[in-house]
Order: structure tokens, then sequence, then C-alpha cells
């Protein structure tokens, strides 16, 4: 249940054999390099990168088709309301005009369309590497890989704890959610408002104190195993760095240094082609 | 021996609060979405429960809540957007200060209580989604800044309502289940 929520199978790939750490160190470091740059060819590169790398994960597109849709769907879907409330941001950021058609407030520049088509790649370029991450990745090796790259271990172990027991409240959520329905309450769209948030309340207070209590069970459990004794801690799921670990992260570390170099080059985080 | 060594950080039960807590955000975040009937914005049932939780626990753990929680249900619906995430971190750990006036273990609440939390939790959601969340969306995303304050508006007035039914309901239904601390006398 755990991994058919995350997606995480065992695949034999390249990919799968990386540890987490180095994944979680490529994630990271790719999102906040793509999240900076506004260099449209390095946010195209990116793009084709990260599908590439989900080529190679062996990962099927109908596995990840509806959540694809979705983040394209929401990225549209902020793309009109930028057009709608800010029409010449773009003519702002990049400081010129080429005026494409309209008039007045609804003047649309090739510099808005720039603009907007930068911020699509935005939304779509990061997509792909979660995927990869978390469909490739074991959940209880994140924790491991967390700690490594300089988390606490208490929040890495509180990360896996998480991750462990998303399977658990959700099946609690469906038993308590059958049960509630059973005694009449109606959570779907038929009921009106009101009616859906008092049921929601019947479903949520049964919840709650029933993880309440789970937390008191465990947190005990964990006191009796003396977990916290030690200021450090080992982890099962641990992996050695081996020669595709260390390319992985130079091959991120490249990136990153492309990247910034693209900052310098253009004198800011925008690429103008406008002048 | 326990008393020379200091613990370091978290204590066992802020570990699995924080653990359990954020395993509850992400389902009732998946699976509890109330439409309020303008498009994409949902009564998030999740903050309630980030009060009570946050209210119980303290800021660390509200913090961690929020921050774990929010980032795993984007993960699963493409990728995180960490401005946003921040934003739910820094109204968990805003919750958390609650702790203090609120002392739900105590097990009585008062009327002048209930409103002093729900006083509190506007202010938590006007800093987070009016200030912190689009300020990050301007910074980090480079987004116009009247899109992104809209958008921060709208997220506040609804998880204020949302806080305020939810998060309430949560806190007296806690405390009528805890035993009052005078229900016990000495004979």
């Amino acid at each position: 249940m755990n991994n058919s929520l995350f997606g995480y199978k065992a695949r034999d790939t390249w990919m799968n054999q990386t540890t987490g750490t180095a994944k979680l160190v490529g994630f990271l470091a790719l999102t906040t390099v793509g999240m900076v740059s506004y260099d449209t060819r390095f946010l195209v590169a990116l793009v084709i990168l990260s599908f590439i790398l989900i080529k190679i994960s062996h990962i099927q597109y109908r596995e990840y088709a509806l959540l694809l849709k979705l983040v394209i769907f929401i990225g549209v879907l902020n793309l009109i309301m930028i057009t709608v409330l800010a029409p010449q941001y773009g003519a702002e950021l990049y400081g010129s005009k080429h005026v494409l058609f309209g008039s007045g407030y609804w003047t649309i520049t090739q510099e808005q369309l720039f603009y907007e088509l930068n911020l699509l790649l935005k939304y779509v370029f990061s997509f792909p590497l979660s995927i990869v991450l978390l469909f490739t990745t074991n959940p209880s090796e994140f924790a491991s890989g967390l700690n490594k790259i300089g988390v606490p271990y208490k929040v890495s172990y509180a990360v896996a704890l998480t991750l462990r027991y998303i399977p658990d409240v959700q099946s609690d959520y469906h038993t308590i959610s059958l049960a509630q329905q059973a005694r009449g309450y109606e959570i779907s769209k038929k009921a009106s408002l009101t009616k859906r948030m008092k049921g929601a309340v019947q479903i949520i207070l049964p919840l709650v104190f029933s993880s309440l209590d789970r937390i008191d069970t465990i947190s005990q459990a964990m006191e009796l195993r003396r977990f916290g004794r030690y200021n450090k801690r080992t982890w099962y799921q641990d992996q050695k760095f081996s020669g595709r670990d260390f390319g992985m992260i130079i091959g991120t570390l490249i990136i990153v240094a492309i990247g910034i170099l693209l900052v310098f080059q253009n004198g800011g985080r925008l690429w103008n082609p406008f002048n | 021996m326990s008393e020379q060594r200091k613990k370091s950080g978290l204590s066992v039960r802020a570990v699995v609060a924080t653990g359990i807590g954020a395993a509850v955000f992400f389902i009732l975040m998946k699976y509890i979405a109330i439409p309020t009937g303008v498009p994409n914005t949902n009564v998030n049932v999740a903050e309630g429960w980030l009060a009570l939780i946050a209210g119980l626990f303290g800021p660390v753990v509200g913090f961690l809540v929020g921050i774990i929680g929010h980032t795993l249900t984007d993960a699963t619906y493409g990728a995180p957007w960490w401005s946003w995430v921040l934003a739910d971190g820094v109204f968990g750990l805003l919750l958390g200060l609650s702790k203090r006036f609120l002392d739900l273990q105590g097990g009585d609440l008062t009327a002048k209580k209930l409103i002093q939390f729900n006083v509190w939790q506007i202010v938590a959601n006007v800093v987070s989604w009016v200030v912190i969340a689009p300020i990050g969306d301007i910074l980090i995303y480079k987004q116009p800044a009247n899109k992104v304050f809209l958008q921060g508006i709208v997220a506040a007035i609804v998880n204020i309502l949302s806080v305020a039914i939810i998060g309430s309901i949560l806190i007296v239904a806690y405390v009528k289940s805890r035993p009052k601390k005078s229900s016990l006398r000495s004979e």
C-alpha cells in the first residue's frame, strides 16, 4: 500500500541502484537552480534532461500521465491568472515592448508571452525529477538519505515515521469513513455544503483521537527502546556510495555550475533575447 | 546518570508527534476537501488538524508537520512549491506558540481561551499566506505581485474559516476528552 501510494517499485535500472542520498542531492540542487534561473535555453535543457531521466528509469508514461496533466492544468490556470491580472508584467521585466495585438490594458506583448513560456517550463521541469525520486527510491531509504545530507536524525526519523504510517492512517480513514457513511453521514457531492461539513467532522473526530492514541503508543515503545539516547544513529537501509553516485553528484554540480555561470553572463536571473 | 546527560534536540514524543502528525495531515489534504464554490479553493480540513497538533506539542512540531506534510502532498501532485511549503511551516510554528496560553492538557477551556486562539490563528494565517507565501513567490519565482497577493488573500480567508470551524471543534472535543485538573479531591 505504501509503495502504491508513492509509486515506488523495485525496478532493475541504473536509477534504482543509485543511493537515495545521491538522488536527493541531485533533486534538491537541480530544482533549486531551475527555480532561480530564468534562462530559457537552460530551462529547456533541464526539461529535456528530466524527461530523459524518467525514460532511463523505465517509468511508463501511463504511470504518471494523470499527474502530468494535472501539473500542466494547474500551470496553465496560473498563466491565465497572470495574463488577466498583470498583462504588462513581461514588458516591465524585460524593459522593452513588442506589441503583438490588443490595445490598452489588454495589450499582449511578445515579452509577456515569453515570460509565461518561461514560467510554464518552470512548472513542468521539476515534475519528472520528483517522479523519478519518488518512483525509484525506497521510502525507508529517504530517511537515511536525509540524515546524510545534514538533516538531524530525529527529524529524518520523523519523516520515516510519516512514510511508514501514511498507509495505516489511510486505512483508518477508510474504515471510519465507511462506518460513518453506514450511519448516514454523507460526504459525497450529492449532499449540501453544511451536510458535508458535518459529515467531514464526524470522520475527523475518530481519526484525530485514534491518531493521538497512536502517538502515545509509539512514543512509549520507542522510549522503551531508548530512542534518542545517542547523538548519532545508523540506518538499516543505508547504502555505500559507489561510482555511479559520485557520477550523479558530479553531473549535478556541473549543471548547477552552468546555471550559475549563465546568471553571471546574463547579468541577472533573466535571459533577455529582446535587446 | 540520566540527569547529567542533557538530552539534545527533540523529545521522543515530539518526534513521534511530528511523524504521525504529518501522516494525518497528508491524508486529510488528499481525501477530505470541501469545495467552497470558488474554483481551486477548498476548505482545508488539514489546517485544522495542524492547529490542534501545534497547540498540543508546540512550535517545533508545528513547523515540522507543516513542512513535511505539505512537501509530501505537493510531491504526489508533481513538485513541491517551496514558497508555500515554507508558509505552511511558519503557520504551524506560529500556531505552536499558542500552546502556552491554551494549556490543552490541563483540561479546562474557557470562552476567553477560544477567542484568544481564534484571534491568534487569524494573525498566523495572515502572516503566512498574505506575507510569506506571496513574497516567496515574488522572490523565488518572480511572479507578478497582484496575482500572488490575490491568491494569498483567498488562501488566508479560506484557512481562517477552516481553522475557526474545524480547529475549534477539534480543540473543544480534545479538551472534553481529558479529565479536568480539579476532578480529583484529596479526602
